[in-house]
């Protein structure tokens, strides 16, 4: 990528023409500034919030830390815990589960009328829960979050297991292997494809889930801090942090787009 | 031949009901196959070719009767039975290494076993620059090569092979049919090979069984003893071709005419 392609600069073009109407609207005083800060005023407010507190002293800590001290890399780290650990814990039941119920007619039989009921939930729906089970802080979020990726990482494991091209399997069977085999070196791989759509939308919930359980569980991370700052009406900080939400999650979506790309090599459907 | 029968099809009949409909697939096959023999089962589409093979591969048993495999009847799929499908069924997240080394992992043979016989058959099958590839980045051909090397490194007795070469250009066909006889007589192999084609089975067989369409029986049991390498605009060659060409010519008749009358169902 020495330089950006043509594509590229058109995917910007858009952006920056919101960005000089919304300037321009902001100059001539069209849009009040309480209800729809200037971009200058929400981009001073965002170096303000991503500034370290307090002068670097060496004898504290490193360059690297104070760099990182100031609040919204704080809150960004916080943010980015919680989502990874839900979505780690939620992903990382739901794999198995949606493994076992996809492999086995009987247990497929068994837990999936207590999935489709329990599915349509909006994890948001379970905060009383979450606050009267654990409390505040770090575990009702987890949960929460947890929650928000279990689902699609369950149905897409599932689904994935149950749309195997019955020729692989007969293939497998004729080459000699057995359940496990058959399991782990067919099943398994046919199934990825699936398995990381579904952790892809996975992390999208976990990214929204976090952001609402910051609102009422913990006092710190961007969800958080957007509230509060509605709470000092200080509108070009809640602009600073929700596009400090939206680059976070693109940030985090176009890994896990890498990641599909680098396990997916072999997959027909990424020939472009 | 006095040798005992490699795969022996004793009376078999299958009968497939779907939603109340019953189809006989196949009706009284008796059929032997004598090892080394190159046997091609020849006939219209729907006349139950597949059904046999998948039979004596052990994936769908017969109705009634019994097939066995040196002396033992068939209940299940096997390495001892490699088959080849049409639409090559390679695994398409293994490379084509991988995939020709999947049978031999499976027995646990040694490493460097699985090495050596992995080179040898992406050698004899000239594979070896593509041994890193995914099939998705394969031509037909090279993906059929490439099952055709992972049944082969099962070293299996008996070959099956399902219209393997349908689906190739005349000229890759033509490649392959040569390069599997050339395996075939190298090898030693008893190959059960499905196809359509009255050109393709007279290019490859020793023996032609001809099947009739619905329900599906033996109609016609022919040696062709023409020498090889077979030449296919030879007067020898023409003149079976006319012989069969009738007979096959009546049964695909009656495939028209079902599919005709909507009673069909392949
Ligand atoms: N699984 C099945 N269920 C119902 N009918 C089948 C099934 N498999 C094959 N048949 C029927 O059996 C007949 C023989 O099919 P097949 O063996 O596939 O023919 P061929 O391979 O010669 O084209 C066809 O009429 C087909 O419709
Ligand atoms: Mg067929």
């Amino acid at each position: 990528m020495a330089r950006p392609s043509p594509k590229a600069l058109r995917g910007l073009l858009v952006p920056l023409a919101a960005l000089a109407l919304w300037q321009l609207l902001s100059a001539k005083g069209i849009l009040n500034a309480h209800v729809l800060p200037s971009p200058g005023a929400v981009l001073e407010r965002w170096w303000t919030y991503l500034r370290p507190g307090e002068a670097f002293d060496p004898s504290q800590m490193s360059k690297l830390r104070w760099m990182l001290s100031g609040e919204l890399p704080q809150d960004a780290f916080a943010s980015l815990y919680r989502v990874l650990a839900g979505f780690l814990l939620g992903g990382g039941l739901a794999l198995p589960v949606g493994l076992a119920m996809g492999y086995s007619r009987f247990l497929h039989g068994l837990l999936d009328p207590l999935v489709q009921v329990l599915r349509p939930i909006p994890p948001i729906a379970y905060i009383p829960l979450a606050i009267l089970w654990f409390g505040l802080g770090n575990p009702p979020a987890i949960f929460l979050i947890s929650l928000g990726a279990f689902f699609p990482v369950l149905m897409n494991t599932m689904a994935g297991v149950q749309h195997v091209d019955g020729i692989y399997l007969r293939v497998a069977r004729n080459l000699g292997a057995g359940r496990m085999a058959t399991f782990l070196r067919v099943i398994l791989p046919a199934a990825t494809p699936y398995i990381l759509a579904g952790a892809r939308i996975g992390m999208g919930t976990a990214f929204i889930v976090v952001i609402v359980s910051e609102m009422i569980a913990v006092n710190n991370g961007l969800g958080f801090r957007i509230l509060e700052a509605r709470e000092y009406m200080w509108s070009d900080k809640i602009i600073a942090g929700m596009f400090t939400i939206g680059l976070l999650g693109l940030g985090i979506d176009t890994l896990m787009s890498l990641l599909t790309k680098r396990l997916l090599r072999w997959h027909r459907g990424l020939e472009s | 031949m006095s040798a005992p029968a490699q795969i022996q099809v004793r009376n078999v009949h299958k009968v497939f009901s779907t939603g109340g409909a019953e189809v006989v697939a196949l009706k009284g096959i008796d059929l032997d196959i004598h090892p080394g023999e190159f046997l091609c089962l020849l006939g219209p589409s729907g006349c139950g070719k597949s059904t046999l093979l998948n039979a004596v591969a052990g994936f769908s048993l017969p109705t009634t009767g019994e097939i066995l495999v040196d002396g033992r009847p068939v209940t299940a799929p096997g390495p001892d039975r490699g088959m080849v499908f049409q639409e090559y069924a390679l695994f398409p997240w293994m490379t084509v290494e991988q995939n020709v080394a999947f049978g031999l992992q499976i027995k646990k043979r040694p490493r460097a076993e699985i090495r050596d016989t992995v080179q040898g058959l992406l050698r004899m099958l000239h594979l070896e620059e593509f041994r890193a590839r995914f099939p998705k980045d394969l031509s037909g051909g090279m993906r059929q090569r490439v099952a055709i090397a992972r049944v082969l490194a099962l070293d299996s007795q008996i070959l099956l092979m399902d219209e393997p070469f349908g689906a190739l250009d005349a000229l890759t066909r033509r490649t392959l049919q040569d390069e599997l006889l050339r395996i075939w007589s190298e090898l030693k192999k008893t190959i059960l090979f499905v196809t359509h084609s009255l050109e393709e089975s007279i290019y490859l067989a020793d023996r032609i069984v001809l099947m009739t369409y619905r329900p599906g029986t033996l109609k016609r049991d022919v040696t062709v003893d023409l020498p090889r390498p077979r030449d296919a605009a030879s007067p020898e060659f023409n003149a079976m071709k006319k012989e069969l060409g009738g007979l096959l010519m009546e049964e695909q008749n009656r495939h028209a005419q079902a599919e005709f009358t909507g009673t069909a169902v392949d």
